[in-house]
């Protein structure tokens, strides 16, 4: 009995470790914004889909035409982006250093963004690493395009409205990225090791049965998490984001830009859904239904505290563990009991008891408790 | 600068050894006092001096640690703040606390809230009882809004008007109510003088005309000593005086602290 | 020049009141509802019936119910689709089972009741937990129900599939067969649901709904209960949403299962409420007609330039130009659609003179 257990147990908390990261992309965004990012499920999405478009393989087949186009049109925006920077701050108005380092790393960017088109014009597929990169550039991009054309048209506007707004890019998000690369099946190829793990066979009879390449997903995963977590509490860009995240006013009368803050944190909530998308598609393949995975990672959120680091990391894992748990040992005696048509109840329990809990401490795992004035 | 000389037997409210503490830092230590049936009491003190906490506790919405309030002869450590609002306590708040959506009507309609019994199925039919009750609770309300001077705003959005007015609707909405003992929490702060003249008026002729007792906190010493009865002064956390305008005007731990010489 | 209030003095409360003080006001709604009875029924096809005029009025229906939760009382639900299943569901099986009781008013006030319940439960929480923290716990209501409806047999009464169909529908001996009869039947419950949400969001009722969601703590302190406030709020909500839900599911569907009311159906809601306007009543109208007729638009719109698309490419087309349009909506007017009719009611008051 002790066996089966600790596998599931084990099998839950790696697949938890996703879930941290999932949410940890939410609560970035909202330390430092207020955003309830709806569209982190559809970024999640949009990187994987890229990944696995870039690095070409469907079916084992080479697709030279998408990764042409998809190429070109990047460099087109860069460049293009680049020549409208460099025409505003040079002829516009002169520009500082600091101007001008800006504009060197953006020159940088497009030279390495063409190069790697070119290389693809050249070569067809690309390797893992390089289109992890272009997408990583692209996630960028997207972030600077949201904040640019989405938030700051809504500065001041009520969180309800900023939440509709991210619905609308979610569903933008899913849209274009299968217009662009198309809505099969496709899958990453991380080079992960596929044969089963025995761990401990002295202590259990048989061992436990780990899957290698989960193991190491998740401690990529976990790699990011301690990252991320470093970057927040430590940095001075850190700093300035929980800020931010306490009083917007506040944190823009001592001199923090509010705009460049917000780029920073979706860029990273990118790269976070970038990482995400990454091992979950090399786990179960790219598909839409990965971008509903970020519904998996809100009960985490409730657990955890929209505003907690430590909590998303907890949160993800006993809402991972929970969850697989419930489904290999509750749900066949709900079903028997019940005569249900099949389990399926990770789908809710994860919530139910987060819920629960919730009653019990308002504030969640890590939350301060709120004195209110009046 | 006259002291209005007036003597009250029966208390309404008082108040026995509360201290009240969040986390570590004490707002408020072994504080007792009391309040007569009809006066008007003011709690004084310096910024942070727990003058709010002390509101707070008597209305409902924070519970002392320590101690107990005594209100119309039943003695309590802890209730509800609907429950404080049952038992006629009403009040106003420091930064004011107005629906901002709804018009001055509706807020002060709001402070009617609890003589409006009709149920779910009268109100979706709006005929009848529910009709007959919204009226009878719109002739009150109007009787308030002819007090107040605030006609001409009557279906503005409350959102939307001058300070000095929202503080005024805001008095409207606590007079609703019709309460026994009303607490006002700055009813003054950050007015000029002509809406300081205008706002003593309305608290003395609420108190005159209404009999309703009041327990006001304010900061400009004038008018406090101009208009109410007794006086409490609170400084962190604790009590350092309590009496008629004069004897707290002349007690030295008072004038310290608002002076500020080292205690 | 026509639209003026000037002159019309109300000497009465009951007349300062009304639902419309403005004569012109009134005028014009009772023409639209006359006009929706008498004048549509003579020139409208099955078409605009089916596609159009029906899934408005039952969405409008929908989006009145939870804009009574979300506009008026200030607790964001993302569960909508849960509770129009249990509408429909609970009026599947009381048509079902009890079929002398074939009569369609009391089948979808079953429905109703039955929502409004299982909101009042998961409206609990919304005392200890509040803003997206209760978001994302109404949630859990929309999974919970999904997964009940889909594994739940006796709910479904067994079939195989887990769809469910329904047939001969009655409403006192009034058989609802074709589209005409099936719109104004549900015209009919949605100008009555109307008027009811307008009298409980003007009364006390109303009012204690909209201290809550405009300062929660001021609302307690001055006498209302907030969890019965807000209970009632969920009660009622659900109460007009699980009615749409079986409208929905008996007068537009006929057949269907549980992905009918999945979290997009929630969404899509929610998006009619947000574009039409919270706390207004007319808004939700405006809000259902845009949700309703945008995606039709864009449906005929690359048939018009003699584009051809193939389904796929289309579908994931229509995502893209419905989230942007959302976001280009919110950006322009975060109020809604509501605010714009106010302000060309305000122009029209002024035309022709506007100086």
């Amino acid at each position: 009995m002790l066996g089966p257990f600790l596998e599931t147990l084990i099998g839950g908390l790696l697949t938890g470790v996703l879930y941290s990261l999932v949410a940890l992309g939410f609560v970035l965004i909202f330390k430092a914004s207020g955003v309830f990012n709806f569209a982190q499920g559809a970024m999640v999405l949009f990187a994987a889909l890229t990944i696995a478009r870039l690095s070409g393989e469907i079916d084992g087949k080479e697709v030279h035409l998408a990764n042409f186009v998809v190429a070109a049109a990047i460099l087109g925006v860069a460049v293009a982006f680049i020549g409208w920077y460099a025409w505003r701050e040079y002829v516009a108005r002169g520009a500082g250093p600091g101007e001008r380092r800006k504009l060197q790393m953006l020159a940088a960017a497009g030279a390495l963004v063409g190069g790697i088109a070119a290389y693809s014009y050249g070569k067809g597929a690309w390797p893992i690493w390089l289109a992890i990169a272009a997408t990583a550039a692209i996630m960028g991009l997207l972030a600077y395009a949201i904040e640019r054309l989405v938030l700051r048209h809504l500065v001041n506007q009520e969180g309800i409205i900023l939440f509709m707004a991210t619905l609308g890019i979610a569903y933008f998000l899913d849209g274009f990225g299968q217009t662009l690369w198309g809505s099969d099946i496709y899958k990453i190829n991380l080079g992960l090791p596929k044969d089963p793990l025995f761990l401990f066979e002295g202590v259990f009879p048989g061992g436990l049965l780990v899957d290698p390449g989960e193991l190491v997903a998740a401690a990529i995963a976990a790699g990011l998490v301690v990252v991320l977590a470093i970057f927040f509490q430590k940095t001075r860009v850190g700093r300035a984001l929980r800020a931010v995240a306490d009083d917007h006013a506040a944190a823009q009368s001592v001199g923090i830009p509010l705009n460049t803050i917000w780029l920073i944190v979706w860029t990273v909530s990118g790269l976070v859904a970038l990482a995400a998308g990454l091992i979950w598609g090399a786990k179960l393949g790219v598909q839409f239904s990965i971008s509903l995975i970020a519904l998996k990672a809100l009960p985490v959120l409730i657990l955890g505290g929209f505003t907690s680091v430590p909590g998303a990391i907890v949160g993800g894992l006993i809402i991972g563990a929970g969850e697989k748990l419930s489904e290999v040992f509750l749900a066949p005696i709900l079903v028997k009991q019940f005569d249900l048509a099949g389990g399926g109840i990770e789908n809710w329990f994860a919530y139910m008891l987060a819920l629960v809990f919730l009653l019990f401490r308002p504030q969640g795992l890590f939350g301060e408790r709120i004195i209110e004035r009046v | 600068m006259t002291t209005r000389m007036r003597s009250f037997n029966e208390v309404l409210l008082s108040v026995e050894n509360i201290s009240l503490s969040f986390g570590g830092v004490k707002a408020l230590t072994d504080i007792s006092f009391d309040i007569a049936k009809g006066e008007i009491r003011a709690i004084i003190g310096p910024n942070g001096a727990g003058k709010s906490s002390m509101l707070n506790c008597i209305n409902g919405f924070y519970h002392p640690q320590q101690g107990a309030i005594t209100y119309k002869g039943v003695r309590r450590s802890q209730m509800k703040p609907h429950e404080a609002a049952e038992q006629g306590i009403a009040r106003t708040f420091q930064n004011i606390a107005l629906f901002r959506g709804m018009s001055t009507l509706d807020n002060i309609m709001t402070g009617r809230n609890l003589r409006m019994k009709t149920g779910l199925f009268w109100q979706a039919l709006h005929i009848g009882p529910a009709q007959r009750e919204e009226i009878e609770n719109r002739k009150v309300v109007e009787r308030i809004i002819d007090f107040l001077e605030i006609q001409h705003i009557r279906k503005a959005p409350v959102g939307q008007l001058p300070y000095g007015l929202q503080k005024r609707v805001e008095l409207g909405r606590a007079l609703a109510a019709e309460p026994e003992l009303l607490l006002l929490d700055e009813p003054m702060a950050g007015m000029n003088i002509e809406e300081k003249q205008d706002m003593c008026r309305f608290i003395l002729d609420v108190n005159d005309e209404f009999g309703t007792t009041i327990c006001l906190i304010e900061h400009d010493m004038g008018v406090v000593m101009d208009i109410s009865d007794r006086v409490v002064v609170l400084d962190y956390g604790r009590k350092i005086g309590d009496g008629v305008p004069d004897e707290v005007r002349s007690n030295e731990a008072v004038v310290a602290a608002y002076l500020g010489v080292s205690h | 020049m026509l639209y003026r209030e000037a002159g019309q003095f109300k000497t009465t409360y009951v007349a300062d009141q009304q639902i419309f003080p403005i004569l012109q006001d009134r005028l014009f709604v009772l023409a639209v509802i006359v006009a929706a009875f008498l004048a549509v029924p003579m020139f409208a096809s099955p078409y605009i019936y089916t596609e159009i005029l029906i899934p408005f009025l039952i969405l409008s229906m929908a989006a009145i119910g939870l804009n009574i939760l979300v506009g008026y009382c200030g607790q964001v639900s993302l569960g909508t689709g849960g509770f129009m299943a249990v509408g429909a569901y609970a009026a599947y099986n009381l048509w079902l089972r009890v079929p002398e009781l074939n009569n369609l008013i009391v089948v979808f006030l079953f429905g109703g009741v039955m929502a409004a319940a299982v909101g009042i439960l998961f409206g609990i929480p919304s005392l200890r937990i509040k803003g997206f923290y209760l978001a994302v716990a109404t949630l859990a209501s929309q999974f919970f129900l999904d997964w009940l409806f889909a594994r739940v047999k006796w709910l479904t009464n067994y079939t195989p599939s887990g769809s469910v169909a329904v047939g001969k529908l009655e409403v006192f001996g009034w058989h609802v067969d074709t589209p005409a009869d099936r719109y104004l039947l549900i015209l009919g419950l949605v100008v009555v649901a109307t008027l009811v949400a307008k009298n409980l969001v003007r009364g006390h009722i109303g009012r204690s709904w909209m201290a809550i969601r405009d300062m929660d703590i001021a609302a307690e302190i001055i006498g209302f209960r907030p969890l019965r406030t807000k209970l009632t709020a969920f009660a009622v909500s659900s109460f007009f949403i699980g009615v749409a839900g079986a409208m929905w599911a008996f007068l537009r569907l006929g057949a269907w299962e549980p992905l009918a009311f999945d979290i997009n159906r929630s969404f899509q809601i929610l998006f009619m409420v947000i574009i039409g306007g919270l706390g207004s009543l007319i808004g939700s109208f405006l809000g259902a007609a845009f949700i309703v007729l945008m995606p039709i638009l864009l449906n005929q719109l690359p048939g018009w330039f003699g584009v051809r698309m193939s389904t796929a490419l289309l579908s994931h087309l229509e995502f893209m130009v419905f989230g942007a349009m959302i976001v280009f909506f919110l950006i322009v007017e975060p109020h809604g659609l509501a605010r714009l009719w106010a302000v060309a009611k305000e122009k029209l008051r002024l035309w022709p003179f506007p100086h």
